[in-house]
């Protein structure tokens, strides 16, 4: 992985303005971190739908159970979950500061290594679909998900799971900044995964089986291998961030929050598709770009919020599949290293 | 999990017969969906959303007066126009993309129909009373409502009504061409944009009777959507593609199924099963499907 000069430049000024960020804006504190987590699920959605070609709708299943996970092993080392959920959190049970933040580690790693896995298990079976029968199925995932772990007991059924709340450790700000700083991190280390999973040979075989599946298979990839791992390391980031949001929101709710399909499952598609699948910076100004468009709508047409979700869907879907990436794609060609040559454009122009 | 049904045999028969006038009503709307599959090669998330929009307006009949059932000529009616509609501002732009774009699309249109009807009519869950009394079967043991009766009634004719016209009428004809072989169809002079229009109208037409059907027998809610496209979806896979009688089978075989999930593991548990049936059946299609594929190499 070479970077060059301009790009170190660049990357230093994005890492120096993500750590001064919460100091800067301190009132955005909670749209940052969020802001964090929606890039996560854009950049790792984009390895499935952009790269792959496989559109999967099902990677909130991994985001809603690194949430659970992360949530009830932070509970359930120290006290009995079951009574936890019964008597609807934090009343009973108060954390000290080392337990929930010791608890806090382990339920990410958890979050983040169980979806992975489930990913391995379930991805022999579900990544031999294609096409539209992967996306519905998917869909069908996530949709279960949800309407199963609303009828458990132990995670709080219909009424929700409180999350133990954030530990008294002095100042107002610090939950904050723990919050952000963490999701922060995660943001950094996906990025730096997801970048240098681009620059191997890793990336070109997904582009293969986006582009041609059998071919690549005839070719001697064992496609279905390389699938696997991609929906791995999607379903590991998925699970973090998952478990992040739900320490952020302190509440889970089944299919409100966890497996919201309706809201995160398809904000992740909107934002790599918005910002142009199948580029590394897409799914990051894409989603850029939606959270601050969402945040504007969501405050001053409260109640609208959904009718304008659905057009802009519709609009993005049929106006713009390409995206902001394509787009400039499109007009500076020369800047993404794309020889043009003037002759044949003229004589394309001129068959028009 | 709860066992009783098999303990007492004659639970089993009203799951069965329960099933089997509710899944009769789900092969509607799978043959609807499979009517568009088939033409324009779409698959339409908003299904659902559509039979529930069908749904309201026999609730609206109901609630100035109108007995609900008249709705099943009403519903159509409206529906076919609001399918057109749908058809001019959205589906012919993406008939001839690839399938994700019109799953998304549709999706999006799915979010918007049901935010607009929980604003219009509230996210109540409302019934249209129908008055029709209920039948008893076997000393008693087994209570049919007399609208599931009557709903099942009017799904067949609807469905043999369809496929006549299908058979004999001129646009049947085109529909069919077109279903076969769009460009050919194209040629021979069949004007397929009309066509694809009439059958997303004729498709949307089929929701909306179903919708009508079902806020008689059952309630109606803006965002239960959502599983009644899966469950079309799910009918149609299993059936394939212009297949009717199989459609027909497969939507009886998963009504008997959700009223068994629904006693054995509980009401909560129902949709949800029927999402899980959806992924079983597609990880099945899957591995037969790969077993094939392997005879040819």
């Amino acid at each position: 992985m070479s970077i060059s000069k301009n790009n170190l430049i660049l990357y230093i000024g994005i890492l120096t303005f993500g750590i001064a960020a919460p100091f800067l804006f301190p009132a955005f504190k909670v749209q940052l971190s969020i802001l964090c987590v929606l890039i996560v699920l854009a950049t790792t959605w984009n390895i499935q739908g952009g790269e792959m070609g496989y559109n999967s709708f099902g990677n909130i299943l991994f985001y809603g159970l690194g949430m659970y996970l992360c949530a009830s092993v932070q509970v359930g080392m120290f006290f009995p979950l079951a009574e936890w959920t019964e008597s609807g959190g934090e009343k009973t049970f108060v954390h000290t500061p080392t337990q929930f933040f010791q608890g806090m580690a382990f339920g990410l790693l958890v979050a983040a290594f169980v979806p992975a896995i489930v990913a391995g298990l379930i991805g022999y079976s579900i990544l031999g679909l294609r096409g539209h029968y992967f996306a519905i199925c998917t869909l069908g995932l996530g949709v279960a998900a949800g309407e199963i772990s609303g009828g458990i007991e132990i995670i709080g059924a219909g009424q929700g799971f409180t999350t133990p709340p954030f530990p008294d450790v002095g100042s107002l700000d610090s939950r904050g900044e723990f919050f952000y700083f963490l999701s922060f991190f995660v943001l950094v280390l996906t990025f730096i995964t997801v970048r240098g999973i681009y620059s191997t040979r890793f990336k070109l075989i997904l582009n293969a089986i986006r582009d041609n599946e059998d071919k690549a298979e005839a070719m001697g990839i064992e496609t279905m291998k390389y699938k696997i791992v991609g929906w791995m390391i999607s379903a590991f980031f998925c699970g973090l961030a998952g478990g992040i949001m739900g320490g952020l929101v302190g509440y889970i709710d089944s299919t409100d929050v966890a497996f919201d399909g309706r809201e995160m499952g398809v904000f992740m598609v909107l934002m790599a598709i918005l910002g142009g699948k199948g580029t590394l910076w897409g799914p990051i100004i894409g989603a850029t770009v939606f959270h601050i468009f969402k945040e504007g709508f969501w405050t001053f047409f409260l109640g609208w919020q959904y009718v304008a979700l659905g057009v802009l869907i519709v609009v993005i879907v049929i106006y713009f599949p390409e995206g902001i990436m394509g787009w400039l794609r499109e007009k500076y060609p020369e800047r993404f290293g794309e020889v043009v040559d003037e002759k044949d454009r003229k004589a394309q122009v001129e068959l028009k | 999990m709860d066992f009783m049904v098999f303990q007492y045999p004659m639970i089993s028969v009203q799951a069965c017969l329960d099933g089997v006038l509710l899944g009769i009503l789900f092969a509607l709307i799978a043959y609807g969906m499979a009517l568009q599959w088939g033409v324009m090669n779409i698959i339409n998330i908003a299904q659902g959303d559509l039979v529930i929009l069908g749904g309201y307006i026999a609730y609206f009949m109901y609630l100035y007066g109108i007995h609900p059932a008249w709705g099943v000529i009403v519903a159509p009616v409206v529906m076919y126009f609001v399918g057109i509609a749908i058809y001019k501002l959205v589906i012919n732009k993406v008939v001839d993309r690839d399938l994700f774009i019109s799953i998304l699309a549709t999706f999006g249109i799915s979010i918007l129909f049901m935010q607009l009807m929980n604003f219009a009519f509230g996210a109540d869950v409302v019934l249209a009373n129908s008055d029709y009394g209920t039948t008893m079967l076997f000393n008693n043991n087994v209570v049919l409502p007399n609208s599931k009766i009557f709903s099942a009634f009017i799904s067949i004719l609807f469905a043999v009504c369809l496929v006549i016209y299908m058979k004999k009428s001129k646009l049947g004809r085109a529909i069919r061409a077109t279903a076969q072989n769009a460009r050919a169809a194209k040629i021979l002079g069949v004007d397929t944009e009309k066509v694809y229009a009439a059958t997303f109208g004729i498709n949307a037409a089929l929701c909306g009777v179903a919708g009508a059907l079902i806020s008689i027998t059952f309630t109606i809610h803006p965002y239960m959507g959502l599983p009644y496209t899966i469950r079309s979806f799910m009918i149609v896979i299993v059936a394939g593609l212009g297949n009717l009688p199989g459609v027909a089978m497969s939507g009886m075989g998963l009504g008997v199924f959700e009223e068994f999930a629904d006693y054995i593991l509980g009401t909560e548990f129902r949709i949800g099963s029927v999402f899980l049936l959806l992924v079983l059946i597609l990880v099945y299609r899957r591995f037969k499907l790969s077993r094939k594929r392997e005879y040819l190499k």
